[in-house]
């Protein structure tokens, strides 16, 4: 109930619209890649799922960030239902892979930002490896790349309140990892597919 | 609630057109054929149905009242304003300054509009918006394209809030012998849409010789010329509900349906410079809020000056 009004007052403030350009919004299993400019990014891209599909979407992100205090864990945990990763510390104990294995075991699909960190200039950065290994575990889950535009303006790194500037968010066409593909070869495709939806 | 019976003709008048265009869109549909009509008809038929809505809604809004026509042209300022903002680049340093025009600056001009303080309304922000924003900026401390910066949001101000505000603000005028300003803002808004519609109607029927062919490549001079003598008749035979006689009524239509255009103009300059079709795309088939208020923008000021100067 409270994720639904947090969804509808992230698209009204936004004006935001889902564009579902190289897939549409099935329910089926999937792992959603976007590029990461504003602490409001995955609201808004979870906001843009029809319902049905975001109470099966969980938005993984940085523990260090989601448990610094009450409200925080409380909204990761009730809201967002996010699943929480390691990004400091990793050990073999931490794995981040491991979390977001466990949820995909259970049917759910994932939101995912492969560049690990917001991007201060709205460039996309660099692709971190996890995405890869993801893929590489679940060879048969759909990687959808999502570009979400403008949010950077609304709130960039460093400010507290948002102003409204209208966003979109751009669904592109799903991808598999290839047979015998290569770590840097796939992150650059993903990494390709993010941009190519700025275009459009 | 008792409706006079002047506005019961108006309303009435309004429906009975939105009848006959969705009658007319419906004919169209099924007679015209081929790939590009198809296209135009759904995009009349997309507009008349926002029509619909927006009828609806300024109707709602003008029996709440003055509060509920206040409030409506808030909202509808702050749409403009986030399209527009939207639409011109803006940099880190300009975010607080923003901050203050979505949600300070403008609450601030509408509460004024609202208490009917003509002495405040009228120089809020052209005085002390548009000396606070560069203030703001400068205290950010990032100079890079300083000017530039700065004028875009002050435009975006005067534009999409100061000018539209105008138009709630023609209910706070006191004209000798005439009651139910409502009725007055209902012939401008009545005016200033039709004439739009009117210049797209002739435009597309019978539009030969583009007026501003690197601007609007849409606006003909036959568009033009049909739709501001028929949005002028239009306006004189709406005398009645007016404090005008009907040679002022014509006038007045003609001051309104000429700085009609002239916004249109000016703000798909805007647009052209920008790169785009449309503000936005939150009323299907118009485009966004700025598209459809454009011609307002620009002729609500002018309008209220010379009511207030001639007839108050």
């Amino acid at each position: 109930m409270i994720g639904n009004a947090f969804a509808l007052a992230a698209r009204l403030f936004t004006g935001a619209q889902a564009r579902w350009i190289g897939c549409a919004p099935e329910p089926r299993q999937r792992v959603f890649f976007a590029n990461h400019t504003s602490n409001l990014d995955f609201v808004l891209l979870w906001a843009a799922l029809p319902r049905t599909i975001r109470q099966k979407t969980r938005p993984v992100a940085a523990h260090d960030y989601w448990t610094k205090s009450r409200i925080r864990i409380a909204l990761a945990d009730k809201i967002f239902r996010a699943v929480l990763i390691e990004r400091k510390r990793v050990t073999r104990g931490n794995n981040p892979l491991a979390p977001m294995l466990a949820a995909l075991a259970h049917g759910e699909s994932l939101i995912i930002f492969p560049e690990g960190g917001r991007s201060l200039t709205g460039e996309l950065g660099a692709f971190k490896s996890g995405i890869f290994h993801l893929a590489k575990a679940q060879p048969a889950t759909e990687f959808i790349p999502v570009f979400i535009d403008n949010l950077n303006r609304v709130l960039p790194k460093g400010e507290v309140l948002p102003i409204p500037i209208v966003c979109s968010v751009s669904f592109g066409a799903p991808m598999l990892l290839q047979p015998g593909e290569e770590k840097l070869a796939f992150l650059q495709r993903a990494r390709d597919a993010v941009i190519a939806l700025h275009a459009t | 609630m008792t409706v006079d019976p002047q506005t019961r003709w108006l309303f009435g008048g309004v429906l009975a057109l939105l009848c006959l265009a969705t009658l007319i869109g419906r004919v169209l549909k099924k007679r015209l054929t081929g790939e590009a009509s198809q296209k135009v008809v759904a995009n009349l038929n997309a507009r008349i149905n926002a029509w619909w809505m927006m009828c609806a809604v300024f109707a709602f809004a003008l029996l709440v009242g003055p509060i509920g026509t206040v409030v409506l042209f808030a909202l509808t300022s702050f749409l403009a304003l986030r399209e527009f903002i939207t639409l011109t680049p803006s940099k880190r340093g300009d975010h607080r300054a923003l901050f203050w025009a979505f949600f300070i600056i403008l609450p601030i001009q509408y509460f004024l509009v609202a208490r009917q303080s003509y002495a405040w309304f009228s120089i809020f922000i052209p005085v002390y918006a548009f000396l606070f924003i560069p203030v703001r900026s400068a205290m950010a401390g990032d100079s890079e394209r300083f000017l530039e910066r700065t004028a875009k949001i002050q435009w975006g101000l005067m534009v999409c809030v100061y000018f539209v505000s105008y138009t709630p603000a023609l209910l706070t005028l006191k004209i000798p012998g005439y009651t139910g300003n409502a009725k007055l803002l209902f012939f401008f808004a009545t005016v200033v849409q039709m004439s739009d519609v009117l210049q797209y109607i002739w435009g597309k029927s019978c539009g030969k010789r583009p007026i501003a062919p690197h601007i609007s490549p849409n606006k003909t001079v036959e568009g033009f010329v049909g739709g501001v003598g028929s949005a002028v008749l239009l306006g004189t035979l709406l005398w009645w509900a007016t404090p005008f006689n009907p040679w002022q009524a014509a006038a007045m239509s003609l001051a309104i349906t000429l700085m009609g255009f002239f916004g249109g103009l000016t703000m798909s300059a805007i647009k052209r410079d920008r790169g785009v079709k449309d503000y936005g795309q939150l009323l299907p088939g118009h485009g966004g809020m700025m598209d459809r208020i454009d011609s307002l923008c620009f002729a609500a000021p002018v309008f209220f000056h010379l009511v207030r100067t001639f007839f108050t």
